[in-house]
């Protein structure tokens, strides 16, 4: 060890002078102090916490350690992802199942992790999908996605999907307003005829699975982020929203015409209420659930054509409006619950509101005017007060646990530290450059970790060597424990991250499923057990069942095979050990490979278009003699009378003084 | 510079070594240390290391166990083993309980990364086969299920069995 901390220090100079000649904007932060050591995790060691970063236009998630910033999974969630087959194999490409059909890609944006009592409690993570409105579950024994909800009616759910304390709903909205239901409509009928929806999504508490409890039919609005009361404020959503002109073109200037825009805020235990007194009305739509099943990992489709609506002009108390300054963004609330940031992206003032007073004006009923029935609460009756002048493009907001805020301006590009309570302006630092989101472990939850935090920019430029026109993006992590903020690390990260959230090592590490156990393999297609392996025909459908040990695959030799057959391929790994999945793939199959994890089935489907012998291979390196574990499928021509025969090392399997001499013979090569 | 790859040389030396153990891959067998380890009082008594101290058998074949133990060795065993005297990844089964006490039997199904780095009887066979054998995970439950269906397959094939256990 001694060694390499000496090793460590020939470096860090060289090191240091690199970032300075690259960077002219600050970089007197860099010099002084001990950074590199902060963020440095030695070889074998652990880090503090896991961050998961959406991967914006990716549609996956990727799974960061920090302080390290080392890159240590991409879950793949609303993307194909031919590197395992999710989305290609016969057992998961049914998780893109949508209204739309089958819709291979999406953009994901934030990052939600379950909670109990206000806190992350590690069993699973959600994410949306904007562009073909959806949100998916992540295991986080498994770090697997599990299910896709579609919300029906809705057009790029960017607002979504913001979780309640105990894990109660998730809670969306529309970020475009469309015509409800679809329709053939002028576009310039939009005040008549577009609508928008707050969704709400439950949650079963033991398995986490999702369904769609209700929707609130909402004014033609552009509905961008939301976050869920807490503590005090539990039971209320709080959504900002862009477009209270109603724009519908270059909404960049018509969308900014008015000095304030709209927050709505809902109070779902009373839409609860109207909903069990039968106060909703039933619309028929399209939506998709797509389930995987645990025992066997195929996923279930199914499409739902029911949706329960709630309209705020029947049920009275249930939503109200309150001014926000300028085309908001982000809606952030303090860990007591009792605080509500909200960023107006064209403002030089944040406007923080107060939640009591928010009630108070509510009975007062304060109010200035209504929209569409919606009362619309006066903006200084709610406010706790003004962030004056902080910075210029106030985004988004997260807390350390110690009474300050951090908010992050993209137009000036910095992170300000301010404290909630006098909202004075503590301390400021530029990032590399202009950060959309940023997370602190906990950040927004009532138990924040506020020892990092990690600023996510939308330009990086020069930050590190370049690659062409495209770029990593860049993130700074910065250790937020002192007065100051300190940055102690660049990194970059996979596609355009949104919103992140970061949770503690140990909430999570020691549930993390090591393998499948084979005993709960209840894959119809399962091969429990080598001697099972074979192959069967059914019409023009072929059916081989495979397993995977290492180092060889059986049946290895697969004859009867004809052009134009359907070939299932049902893999499984028979390994019960730790990180020995097992590969497979086929010459010339226009889908994927897959990559089996050990207990587990998978299958690809082939469809062989020429006569010939083909190789099949395990891809992943799994053992000495992985170069070995591979076979033959024999495709004979349309209507030719080739039986079907398979096999592994027949010859030897029936003669022992064979093999007992075949295997003298290897050991002999092997030692040569 | 020259100093700083020599640097470098070493801390990839010194962590290849520190790693050793805990890899599953690792082929080459490790010359024994200088001084020369203490043996365990279980290897030289022949019964390997691991979790299994002492098993004591009945003279009767379970027939539930020996039906349990026999679904475990087609799932998970198989694959590698025959219940002959081939070999064909890994050593055939026949006459193992002839040839091995029914607590190396049991440990080296339970502990094998352990087994295969410390009993002399299980480094030799890793010589001969040239693949490690992976753990399936089997439970010492399962793992006695394991051994007497073993039992049960020497009797057939051998006429004989527990002649290691004495």
């Amino acid at each position: 060890m001694i060694l390499y901390k000496n090793a460590l220090l020939l470096l860090l100079p060289v090191f240091l002078i690199g970032l300075v000649a690259c960077n002219n904007r600050d970089s007197s932060q860099l010099i002084h102090g001990d950074a590199a050591q902060q963020a440095y995790v030695p070889p074998g060691e652990y880090d503090e916490f896991y961050a998961f970063l959406s991967g914006g236009y990716s549609g996956q998630i990727t799974v960061y350690g920090l302080p390290s910033g080392r890159l240590f999974k991409e879950i793949p969630v609303f993307s194909q992802y031919p590197e395992n087959g999710y989305g290609y194999s016969e057992e998961t490409k049914n998780m893109f199942n949508t209204s739309y059909g089958f819709v291979p890609w999406d953009d994901s944006h934030h990052i939600e992790l379950s909670q109990q009592n206000g806190e992350f409690d590690g069993r699973w993570l959600f994410v949306n999908g904007n562009n073909t409105p959806r949100i998916a579950r992540i295991d986080l024994t498994t770090f697997e996605t599990v299910e896709i909800l579609e919300i029906p009616d809705v057009a790029g759910l960017h607002c979504s999907p913001f979780i309640t304390e105990n894990s109660e709903y998730l809670v969306s909205g529309t970020r475009f307003s469309v015509p409800i239901p679809q329709e053939d409509v002028p576009i310039d009928t939009y005040k008549e005829n577009f609508k928008g929806l707050i969704n709400y999504v439950s949650l079963d508490q033991e398995h986490g699975h999702m369904d769609l409890a209700f929707q609130i039919e909402m004014p033609g609005f552009n509905y961008d982020l939301a976050r869920n009361g807490k503590a005090v404020s539990h039971g209320w959503s709080f959504l900002t929203t862009y477009n209270s002109e109603q724009a519908r073109t270059l909404l960049e200037v018509n969308a900014s015409q008015m000095d304030k825009d709209l927050m709505a805020i809902v109070n779902w235990k009373k839409a609860e209420e109207y909903l069990a007194a039968g106060k909703f009305t039933e619309r028929e739509t399209s939506y998709y659930h797509n389930l995987m099943d645990e025992g066997s990992g195929i996923v279930n489709s199914e499409e739902k054509t029911i949706t329960k609506i709630l309209d705020p002009k029947e049920c009275p108390d249930m939503v109200y409006f309150i001014p926000v300054p300028k085309s908001p963004h982000g809606c952030d609330i303090d860990p007591s619950g009792e605080y509500i940031v909200g960023n107006g992206k064209l403002s030089a003032d944040m406007s923080v509101y107060s939640f009591s007073e928010i009630m108070q004006a509510i009975e007062e009923e304060n109010f200035d005017g209504e929209f569409d029935g919606i009362p619309i609460i006066n903006y200084e009756a709610g406010l706790h007060g003004i962030v004056q002048k902080p910075g210029l493009g106030p985004l988004h907001t997260e807390f350390d646990g110690r009474g300050n805020a951090y908010t992050t301006f993209f137009i000036s590009s910095e992170v300000v530290k301010w404290d909630v309570e006098s909202k004075e302006i503590l301390d400021r630092q530029s990032t590399f450059y202009s950060p959309g989101h940023l997370v602190i472990p906990g950040g927004e939850t009532r138990k924040p970790n506020g020892k990092y935090l990690v600023a996510m920019n939308k330009i990086t430029k020069d930050r590190f060597l370049p690659t062409g026109p495209e770029m990593m993006h860049s993130a700074q992590l910065f250790d937020i424990s002192g007065e100051k903020m300190k940055l102690i690390l660049d990194f970059p990260t996979k596609a355009e991250p949104h919103y992140a959230q970061a949770i503690e090592a140990e909430k999570l590490m020691a549930n993390s499923k090591k393998f499948y156990p084979i005993e709960d393999n209840t894959h119809p297609h399962a091969t429990l057990g080598e001697g099972n392996s074979r192959v069967e025909r059914e019409g023009d459908e072929v059916h081989v069942y495979m397993t995977a040990m290492r180092s060889h695959l059986a049946p290895d030799n697969i004859e009867g095979i004809k052009v134009g057959d359907k070939v299932f391929f049902h893999l499984t790994n028979l390994e019960q050990d730790w990180d020995v999945p097992h590969g497979f793939a086929m010459q010339g199959a226009t889908n994927a490979e897959l990559l089996v994890m050990p207990g587990q089935t998978r299958t690809l489907l082939w469809e062989p278009k020429r006569v010939g012998v083909f190789a099949f291979y395990c891809t992943d390196f799994c053992s000495a003699l992985h170069q070995e574990m591979s076979g033959y499928a024999r495709v004979s021509p349309q209507g030719s009378n080739v039986p079907l025969k398979w096999g592994l090392n027949e010859e030897l399997s029936d003669n022992q003084e064979a093999a007992n001499t075949f295997y003298e013979q290897a050991k002999a090569r092997a030692s040569q | 510079m020259k100093n700083l790859t020599l640097i470098k040389m070493s801390i990839i030396a010194l962590l290849f070594y520190s790693c050793g153990s805990g890899n599953n891959e690792r082929n080459t067998l490790s010359t024994p240390a200088d001084s020369e380890p203490e043996v365990p009082q279980s290897i030289a008594e022949g019964k390997g290391i691991g979790e299994i101290k002492e098993v004591n058998l009945e003279e009767e074949l379970d027939a539930d166990m020996v039906k349990m133990g026999k679904s475990i060795y087609d799932m998970k065993c198989s694959a590698c083993h025959k219940l002959t005297d081939q070999r064909v990844v890994g050593p055939g089964f026949q006459g193992v309980t002839n040839r091995r006490k029914p607590e190396w039997i049991m440990n080296m199904i339970t502990n094998v990364d352990v087994m295969l780095e410390e009993d002399p009887e299980a480094r030799a066979m890793l010589e001969e086969c040239l693949t490690r054998m992976p753990n399936q995970n089997v439970s010492v439950g399962d793992a006695r299920n394991i051994l007497e269906f073993f039992r049960e397959n020497d009797e057939e094939k051998t006429g004989n069995k527990d002649q290691a256990n004495s």
